[in-house]
């Protein structure tokens, strides 16, 4: 059980989406809940587990968490899990049949969709699995409805014996307003009923079962007919009747004051005749939902005429400043020339690695290296692929480094015969899905090298524990993975396992090399830890003796974000060739002495800097 | 509409813009309005561009402030103000530390930083008050401070009084740092006499 914190009593709360959920799973009397971190969901369980009364967990992976859900179910408890949208991918196989179960104790599973994809590497939309799995899905517009659904969630999967959805956007998770909370209700589980024909889902029982689901979803869609959680607001100017889902009814209500909206909270299946109704009271009908044209298929399969993707964009945030100039267009107006000054142009500031961020020391070497495929995962180490490093050549989904390694090495030609296969993976993506991969590539015997970058922690999510911490969710001390022990056991020769500090720019080199020449699996584990978690340990800061720096810009090539270029300028040698210099300062009070930027530097120009000067995050930064 | 007040904090990753947006939606809470506060998180933290969109009023629907409805315009960063200057409305007001943050990709050579971002932002006829916040906070003894500073500058270009302001930044630290809540009065003071306001009585 979590270390008992005080809790906030029940009050007027300025929360976020994410908040609002883990308040109101809480207050369901939920004993357990799992998930997987991923944006924009992640604080959902970061903030539920410091809720007392109830099991929390990071799972190893979002299909884990679900049936970690479903076990609780089983036994009659409230469970809850929650992940980003490509988490419901991985955990899909687990609800394809929980749908045919069903469930006992309120099941609910929060998806957040990344619209707009600020931190994703698709964008698609969750809803389709509530019409593939027939479970209904609710989704809420703020904070108050995503802690009111999730209430209702409960209460409806319950009703209905099946899990239940709540699809929540980033512009729900990430957004606060205030919500009136309440306070938590106990529930006792019933207890496990034996019964091979419920629970059991060999062909023989499945089969009977199958008919549930469709019962199931007749009942959901009468509920939503009726519904309160579906309404309609008024309006006097009846051109255009909006139907909306998620976030987009603050959208339309904010554009559009006066225009009538069908406001779908229970979604899936959809209050079709409701809607029918409501689209004989206005001139047209516009359905505003973000990515695909779900309802608006679903509605004209149902005779009830309307415009969506027609007139909006299928990609991406349906804001105010989308809607405004598409219904415009869709009524035959002008859309005025903006009043206010147009966009300026200026340097685009992607995400960068951190000052003395482990990874830096083994991208600056595998930008060294030549004849090499990179095959990526997803991490903060996927921005190996940005400047300088350049050295990262795929990302697909988590632990895809594994597989796509062995099949470029399977598949590849004679022009890619003398290139070598380096797959770069995170330790806590390589315990969600890459070591399947890893056994694939050892069992079929994959001429790879991977190097599994051990930082200990989940890092792009804000550094949570993973199996590789020794630590659960609330720091307590746990069963620890030893990862070169794991490697070995999933078939990789022990010579062939190297663990290696990453910030000893010739030890991980040395062991590159000869690793990508030995035509057998091999992993290099790098040890060093993320600077952005509380273990991590800074060291001496380091500046640049101003007369010794050559402008060689070898130390910029690191990609540390503490280096700053102060000056530029042009050589030509000897050959003739012209070469450009770049003058550098270290930002000492950002620096943490990591010591990578002083490996590559000839003149021996970085030094400690002196006297020691307190070691601070960047923040301010000095003209 | 026009009751709704719109202010967009931007920034780099790691400078405590959404920080500073809550305490402003702390503020706008006490007084009783309803407050959406909305950014895009994600993966910010690494060095990128952050914006923080503020709206309170008497009942907020939309949690984005569209281009052009922006009152307030809070940048911490130079060429981060004039990235978003196009979201402040005809007549609103920005608040800019004329500190910079020079990314990699500059300092790498592939792009240029602006030359002077805060003279663009007036080109363009935006009413634009610029201070060096940095500096402001290390003269008080701690750039940390400088969260504070910005803070502070805003204070008189709200529609409610300073104090109130005041009294969320104050109160964020009376109970997690008490013995800095002095040095953070005083930022918050250099902050408002930056842009020309006056001091409030202790």
């Amino acid at each position: 059980m979590p270390v008992t914190q005080t809790v906030p009593a029940a009050a007027r709360m300025f929360l976020s989406g994410n908040d609002a959920v883990a308040r109101a799973v809480w207050e369901a009397g939920t004993r357990v809940a799992a998930a997987y971190p991923g944006t924009p969901s992640t604080e959902i369980l970061e903030v539920l587990s410091r809720y007392p009364g109830l099991h929390t967990e990071w799972s190893i992976n979002e299909k884990v968490s679900m049936e970690v859900a479903l076990g609780a179910s089983m036994v009659g408890a409230r469970a809850f899990c929650a992940m980003k949208h490509v988490g419901l991918n991985v955990a899909s196989d687990a609800l394809m049949t929980m749908t045919v179960t069903g469930t006992e104790g309120g099941l609910v599973i929060a998806v957040a969709d990344d619209v707009g994809m600020s931190s994703s590497q698709n964008e698609q939309d969750s809803r389709y699995w509530g019409r593939f799995a027939h479970v209904p899905v609710l989704e809420p517009a703020d904070s108050h409805e995503a802690y009111a659904m999730t209430l209702a969630a409960f209460e409806l999967s319950e009703r209905l014996k099946s899990p239940v959805i709540l699809r929540l956007t980033t512009r729900i998770c990430h957004v606060k307003g205030v919500v009136q909370t309440g306070e938590r209700i106990e529930i006792e589980p019933a207890g496990f009923v034996k019964d091979p024909r419920h629970w059991v889902m060999v062909p023989g029982n499945a089969k009977p079962r199958l008919p549930s689901m469709f019962e199931r979803e007749a009942a959901a869609r009468a509920e939503a007919e009726v519904s309160p959680l579906n309404f309609q607001v008024d309006g006097s100017d009846r051109r255009i009747g909006f139907v909306t889902s998620g976030p987009t009814f603050m959208h339309v209500r904010e554009a559009f004051p006066d225009a009538p909206v069908f406001k779908l909270g229970l979604s899936c299946p959809p209050p079709l005749e409701s809607l029918r109704r409501f689209a004989a009271t206005v001139d047209t009908v516009l359905v505003v939902e973000e990515t695909e044209p779900l309802l608006e298929t679903e509605m004209k399969a149902a005779g009830i005429a309307c415009h969506g993707k027609d007139v909006l964009p299928r990609i991406g945030e349906l804001a105010p400043d989308v809607l405004e100039p598409a219904v415009r267009r869709l009524r035959g107006e002008a859309v005025p020339e903006p009043e206010h000054v147009p966009a300026q142009q200026v340097f685009p500031r992607p995400p960068t690695m951190c000052v003395a961020c482990p990874h830096l020391g083994v991208y600056y070497t595998l930008s060294q290296m030549r004849n090499v495929i990179i095959s990526g995962d997803i991490g903060c180490y996927t921005l190996g692929a940005g400047h300088p490093w350049n050295a990262l050549d795929t990302c697909i989904s988590m632990g895809a480094s594994m597989g796509t390694a062995l099949g470029m090495d399977k598949g590849r030609g004679k022009v890619d015969a003398n290139k070598k296969v380096v797959a770069v993976i995170g330790d806590s993506t390589f315990m969600h899905m890459g070591m399947q991969g890893l056994l694939d590539i050892t069992w079929n015997r994959g001429n790879v090298t991977v190097l599994l970058l051990d930082n200990r922690a989940v890092g792009m999510t804000g550094g949570q524990d993973n199996p590789g911490t020794g630590r659960d969710i609330h720091g307590n001390e746990t069963a620890r993975v030893d990862f070169a022990q794991l490697c070995e056991a999933l078939g990789v020769k022990k010579e062939r396992i190297h663990v290696v500090d990453p910030y000893e720019l010739p030890v991980l080199f040395k062991a590159l090399r000869e690793e990508t020449k030995i035509e057998e699996p091999s992993v290099i584990i790098t040890n060093r830890p993320c600077v952005l978690i509380d273990h991590y340990q800074p060291a001496k800061s380091y500046t640049v003796i101003e007369d010794r720096c050559t402008g060689c810009g070898n130390c910029v090539e690191v990609g540390c974000p503490a280096i700053h270029v102060t000056r530029r300028d042009k050589v030509v040698k000897a050959s003739g060739k012209e070469v450009d210099l770049s003058f550098v300062r270290i930002e000492t009070s950002a620096c943490t002495g990591c010591g990578l930027c002083v490996q590559p530097c000839a003149p021996e120009a970085i030094v400690h800097a002196d006297p020691v000067q307190s070691v601070q995050s960047v923040q301010f930064v000095r003209k | 509409m026009s009751q709704i007040t719109n202010i967009l904090v931007c920034g780099v990753g790691g400078q405590g813009v959404m920080t500073a947006t809550e305490i402003l939606a702390e503020a706008a809470i006490s007084l009783g309005f309803d407050v959406k506060k909305t950014e895009v998180a994600g993966m910010s933290q690494r060095g990128g561009v952050v914006t923080s969109h503020l709206r309170f009023g008497k009942v907020v629907l939309s949690p984005q402030i569209v281009p052009g409805e922006a009152d307030l315009l809070i940048g911490f960063e130079s060429a981060e103000a004039l990235r978003w200057s196009h979201m402040l409305r005809p007549g609103g007001v920005a608040l800019v530390n004329s500190g910079r943050i020079v990314p990699p990709i500059v300092n790498l050579g592939l792009f240029d930083y602006p030359e002077d971002p805060v003279a663009k932002m007036r080109a363009l006829g935006l009413t634009v008050h610029a201070f060096d916040a940095t500096t402001i906070a290390t003269d008080l003894g701690n750039i940390r401070l400088g969260n504070t500073v910005m803070l502070g500058a805003c204070a008189d270009h709200l529609p409610f009084p300073a104090q109130v302001l005041r009294d969320a930044v104050l109160a964020r630290f009376g109970t997690r740092k008490p013995h800095l809540v002095e040095a953070n009065r005083q930022a918050f003071e250099a902050g408002r006499q930056a842009v020309g306001g006056d001091a409030l009585a202790a």
